[in-house]
């Protein structure tokens, strides 16, 4: 096997993990100058503020605040909310799971059903089908995310109020068990058919211009002659070889997945990463902000690493020495 | 070009992007009253008054959906120009020399092409305090990588060629040969990438509008959503304020991305044969 496919892929994530880092402590630090902030604290006389600076490191030189900087990420120290002065890492946990449940969801959904419109639309290729699928599908890639979300508010929760307009759960109530489960579901409906729309247009193209490819081989030609009914020779031989160049682009998608995770939640008020970025963007909370920005560039990092494990396993081209 | 506008997908993509371009030079013109102006019809419906209805202040939802044309599309095609700059410089230059500084641009390309772009246009633009410029500026520098990319890949096979060679062998710089020879070959490539850069640029300023980090001076559509959505269109079913604003970024967007793409196809030489 050769695995140093793989080890230059693990060490390409590494490096833009560094990156990341360094850029996310300049881009703070130097740009969104804290001494400058600290400076805007009402009746800080001067004196104070070099207390404070003293208090964060901000008087050592960049190269040290620099080492406090990546040994307090390394030990998940983000720094304190200047709103709700609670810790960023704290805020983040709280917040990380509902992000994680939504975003799940919409890109699973998206991946399923966008993959099968694709495998209809490519083995109806010039049909009418094939033309509006291709039509509806270029159409939600062009709609704005968060336009799709208010939509789904105005038919499903405002015309016909049949799910819950945001939130995770219904306020106050004291659910638990399968109850609350429910009330989380139903209130999941419309965020997540929201991204399930957002992403379905880019997995439907590819998987419809893979398959179109897959059944123009000659092997597909040769098992329709050995006799094979039709459905088992898209089934069984053209769709696995087709859905390869998907995992390339759920690895493209993820970067897109988490813009789409901030404006979508904060739509629907979903207490996720995204929702926390947009209330920091409001009260110019730097610190949640960048961590929340943090958390989104390593989880992109992460997922691309393990796309291209994933593509590792999967296609034996890459596995030849 | 020519080979576009006669296919009928090529017309009415060319024909969606003619009427916005109108809008967006005349539209404060054809208004048909003061965007700002406030009224005492507070989140009326469509009548004859307002076409389109009015706002939560009483303002006229058409009259703010054409003026609102042209901030998207300044700014769409604004950031798509520097993007494309950006994107043709590095692509020129690391296919060309190759060796450290391909590696070194690839690595940067890696980098910007991995960190999910919204987020980094938000930190970006929240810490530059947003104004016309900073999100021309923070689209334009955010979407270079895959432009970047697809140029390095057809220098690549532009350097080898005879003409180059030929050059070189004249005793032609390397600037010389960048510029005349390598860049012109390129430049229909780069332009049908740029194409499909200002459908991700509108959708850019749009998203970012919406999230409170538009031109806090000029009304555009994505800052209309944000409006509507901040008043409470959507749960008092005034749909009139908050889907025409994102039917217009959809179709603009729907347009170009069109153009762009049956444009791509007849001058990139890798999807010639696909169909």
């Amino acid at each position: 096997m050769n695995t140093r496919w793989l080890a230059g892929k693990a060490l390409t994530a590494f490096l833009t993990l560094i990156f990341v880092l360094v850029f996310n402590f300049f881009l703070f630090r130097v740009m969104g100058d804290p001494t400058s902030q600290l400076a805007r604290l009402p009746r800080a006389t001067p004196e104070e503020i070099r207390q404070l600076q003293a208090y964060y490191g901000l008087d050592k030189p960049l190269v040290g605040q620099f080492a406090d900087y990546v040994a307090d990420t390394a030990t998940a120290d983000l720094g304190i909310s200047q709103k709700t002065r609670r810790p960023v890492w704290t805020e983040i946990g709280e917040a990380l799971p509902w992000t994680l449940l939504l975003v799940g969801t919409g890109t699973l959904l998206a991946m399923v059903i966008g993959t099968w419109l694709g495998i209809v639309a490519a083995t109806r290729r010039g049909t009418r089908t094939d033309d509006g699928l291709l039509g509806f599908s270029l159409f939600t890639y062009a709609s704005p995310e968060y336009w799709i979300g208010i939509i789904l508010i105005l038919l499903f929760a405002v015309a016909i109020p049949i799910f819950p307009a945001g939130l995770q759960e219904t306020p106050g109530s004291q659910l638990t068990g399968l109850d609350r489960v429910l009330d989380i579901g139903e209130h999941l409906v419309l965020p997540a058919t929201a991204m399930t729309l957002m992403l379905l247009g880019q997995y439907f193209v590819i998987m419809r211009s893979s398959m179109v490819d897959v059944l123009t081989e000659d092997f597909v030609t040769v098992k329709r002659a050995t006799g094979l009914p039709w459905a088992r020779v898209v089934r069984g031989h053209a769709v696995p070889n087709a859905l390869l160049p998907l995992v390339t682009l759920s690895a493209i998608q993820f970067g897109i997945v988490m813009g789409g995770a901030v404006t979508i939640e904060t739509i629907f008020s979903w207490p996720g990463l995204g929702e926390l970025s947009y209330q920091a963007i409001n009260d110019k909370d730097f610190p949640v902000l960048q961590g929340t920005f943090l958390v989104f560039s390593v989880a992109v990092i992460l997922l691309n690493f393990l796309a291209d494990c994933l593509y590792f396993f999967l296609d034996p081209r890459v596995q030849a020495p | 070009m020519r080979a576009v506008l006669a296919t009928r997908r090529g017309k009415f993509s060319f024909g969606v992007l003619a009427l916005f371009l109108f809008i967006a030079v005349f539209g404060a013109l054809i208004a048909p009253q003061d965007p700002r102006a406030s009224s005492t019809d507070v989140l009326e419906g469509p009548s004859a008054a307002h076409l389109l209805g009015t706002t939560e202040v009483g303002s006229d939802v058409l009259s703010q959906l054409l003026v609102g044309a042209r901030v998207s599309i300044v700014v769409g095609f604004a950031a798509a120009v520097i993007s494309a700059v950006i994107g043709a410089a590095i692509g020129i230059v690391g296919g060309y020399f190759g060796g450290w500084t391909d590696r070194a641009f690839d690595s940067l390309e890696n980098w910007f092409l991995v960190i999910p772009q919204l987020p980094l246009m938000v930190v970006l633009a929240r810490l530059l305090d947003p104004s016309l410029t900073v999100l021309i500026a923070v689209i334009g520098l955010t979407s270079w990588a895959g432009t970047g990319r697809i140029v390095r890949a057809q220098v690549l096979t532009l350097k080898e060629r005879a003409f180059v060679e030929r050059a070189r062998a004249l005793g032609a710089s390397d600037r010389h040969i960048m510029r005349v020879h390598i860049l012109p070959n390129a430049l229909p490539l780069i332009f049908a990438n740029t194409v499909l850069i200002v459908a991700v640029a509108i959708l850019a300023e749009a998203a970012l509008a919406f999230l409170g980090l538009g031109d806090p001076e000029s009304i555009s559509w994505g800052s209309m959503i944000e409006q509507g959505f901040e008043a409470g269109a959507p749960s008092a079913g005034a749909w009139w304020y908050v889907v025409p604003p994102g039917l217009c970024i959809a179709l603009l967007v729907f347009a170009v991305g069109l153009f762009g793409y049956l444009f791509e196809q007849q001058v990139n030489p890798r999807l010639q044969e696909r169909t």
